[in-house]
């Protein structure tokens, strides 16, 4: 599965992104399980807001971070996370 | 005897409320204990409020409402609401028995998160006659409506030998219905599954058949649909890593109130597991008698004491361990390393020989009347 850079990409209205203060993290929740995010994981996934396409959450971030060149980690993780069905681009 | 005190506490994640013991449907594989009409008393709302308030503070996150059936306590919603407040991430585990759409919509607006729908076959046939009520096309059609509100929609079908042959049906069912999650649960045997074992247990041929279809039907649906295969581990040589281990993730409440480190564990002697009328969840969980009961690896026996895998699985089921050797402490006899291995086999023979008997003993439903005379 791949990201199309043309369409926004929105997090999953059937799984839930939260901060959990017991584990000072964000986690994804969904049926039957969890999944613990580093910070950079949960700042993408915050910006999966359904208005923003990939070039446009990498541009939020770089700015975010004061760095450049996050197109290719970006990527690789919004594809791992479609894969998983925490985003879609519908 | 309990677990050392060097041993850490990790804060629950997952807690299972079980509302009540109360359920319209008779399923012969339940994990309500046997004895179950004798646990007549209810926790109230207030109750379960400030369980889900103190469990939620320790770091508890994902919440099932379970029973029996959940349906049947009026203040369902609010506790719902009550979670949803807290931040939990909340399931219904229910046999759908009198959902209806306008309780699904209520629901929903309360806060909860998904549905868990339990079918007991693929067939209205058999559906009925394993859940001793006619429940089938209402079941279907509350999937329907799970979905149609927007929730993620899990459907789970418990696997044994009356049921294990339609593998390629319930499948296609599942998909028909859009099921988003579909849980694939073959029967443990503890409780009602352990009393009815000679009934329900397929043979390996029969359990391996049913994977390879499932197996196979997971692929097709990548991407759609999850399947959650909980394997029978009579058909494995190590056993689970029961609970993921005593005491660190897993807290299960009972309809009356006792607080349980596994819901069979109140088949286990000896454990005095405490009430959430009496102590705090934080006292229960550091402090019980009964939770610290398995934690760690102190209280191991060989050969689990020596066993370089103990970290991995802990020494299994205890509740396996007492049910099939008699002796808690034992290993899991699942384990081909443990001494009692041969009880595994036995059972699987029995069932074997009881499948080819012209006299198979009917199958005990579970209601109150069974479990009064059972206990």
């Amino acid at each position: 599965m791949t990201i199309n850079p043309a369409l926004p990409i929105k997090f999953s209205r059937t799984h839930r992104l939260q901060w959990e203060e017991a584990q000072q993290k964000d986690v994804i929740l969904y049926p039957e399980g969890m999944v613990e995010l580093n910070q950079s994981s949960a700042e993408i996934l915050k910006l999966c807001d359904g208005t923003r396409n990939l070039a446009e959450i990498v541009s939020e971030l770089e700015q975010k971070f004061s760095t450049s060149g996050l197109t290719n980690d970006v990527t690789a993780f919004l594809e791992v996370a479609l894969h998983n069905g925490w985003i879609n681009q519908n | 005897m309990a677990g050392s005190i060097k041993t850490k506490i990790t804060p629950p994640r997952w807690l299972l409320a079980e509302l009540t013991y109360a359920c319209p449907l008779q399923c012969p594989y339940c994990s309500n204990p046997i004895d179950y009409a004798k646990y007549q008393s209810e926790l109230s709302t207030e109750d379960w409020k400030r369980v889900l308030t103190q469990a939620r503070k320790m770091g508890a996150v994902q919440l099932g409402f379970s029973g029996g059936e959940p349906l049947t306590r009026k203040d369902l919603a609010e506790l719902v609401k009550h979670a949803r407040d807290l931040g939990y991430y909340s399931n219904l585990i229910t046999s759908g028995y009198g959902l209806t759409e306008e309780r699904i919509i209520q629901l929903k607006e309360a806060g909860l998160d998904h549905i868990q729908v339990s079918i007991q076959a693929s067939t209205q046939e058999l559906n009925d006659h394993i859940a001793g009520t006619a429940s089938f096309e209402h079941k279907k059609e509350v999937a329907r409506l799970v979905k149609k509100h927007g929730y993620p929609m899990v459907l789970c079908v418990v696997i044994h030998r009356e049921n294990i042959h339609q593998m390629p049906e319930i499948l296609a069912m599942a998909e028909e219905l859009g099921a988003d999650y579909l849980e694939l649960a073959n029967t443990q045997y503890y409780g009602w599954a352990h009393a009815n074992r000679d009934l329900l247990l397929p043979t390996k041929e029969q359990f391996e058949k049913a994977e390879a279809i499932a197996q196979a039907f997971k692929e097709t649906v990548a991407g759609k649909m999850k399947i959650y295969y909980v394997v029978p581990d009579f058909y494995e040589d190590r056993p689970k890593a029961c609970m993921n281990g005593w005491g660190t993730t897993f807290l299960t409440i009972a309809p009356d109130g006792v607080s349980l480190p596994c819901h069979s564990a109140r088949e286990l002697p000896g454990l005095d597991c405490p009430n959430v009328k009496d102590y705090s969840v934080e006292e229960i969980w550091n402090e019980s008698k009964a939770f610290n009961f398995f934690r760690g690896v102190e209280w191991m026996k060989e050969p689990c004491r020596s066993c370089d895998e103990k970290e991995k699985d802990f020494g299994g089921c205890h509740c396996q361990a007492y049910l099939l050797t008699g002796d808690m402490y034992n290993a899991d006899p699942v384990c081909s390393k443990s001494p009692e291995h041969g009880v595994i086999q036995e059972a699987i023979d029995s069932a074997a020989r009881s499948a080819l008997s012209v006299n198979e003993k009917p199958l005990i439903f579970r209601n109150s009347k069974n479990s009064r005379l059972l206990s």
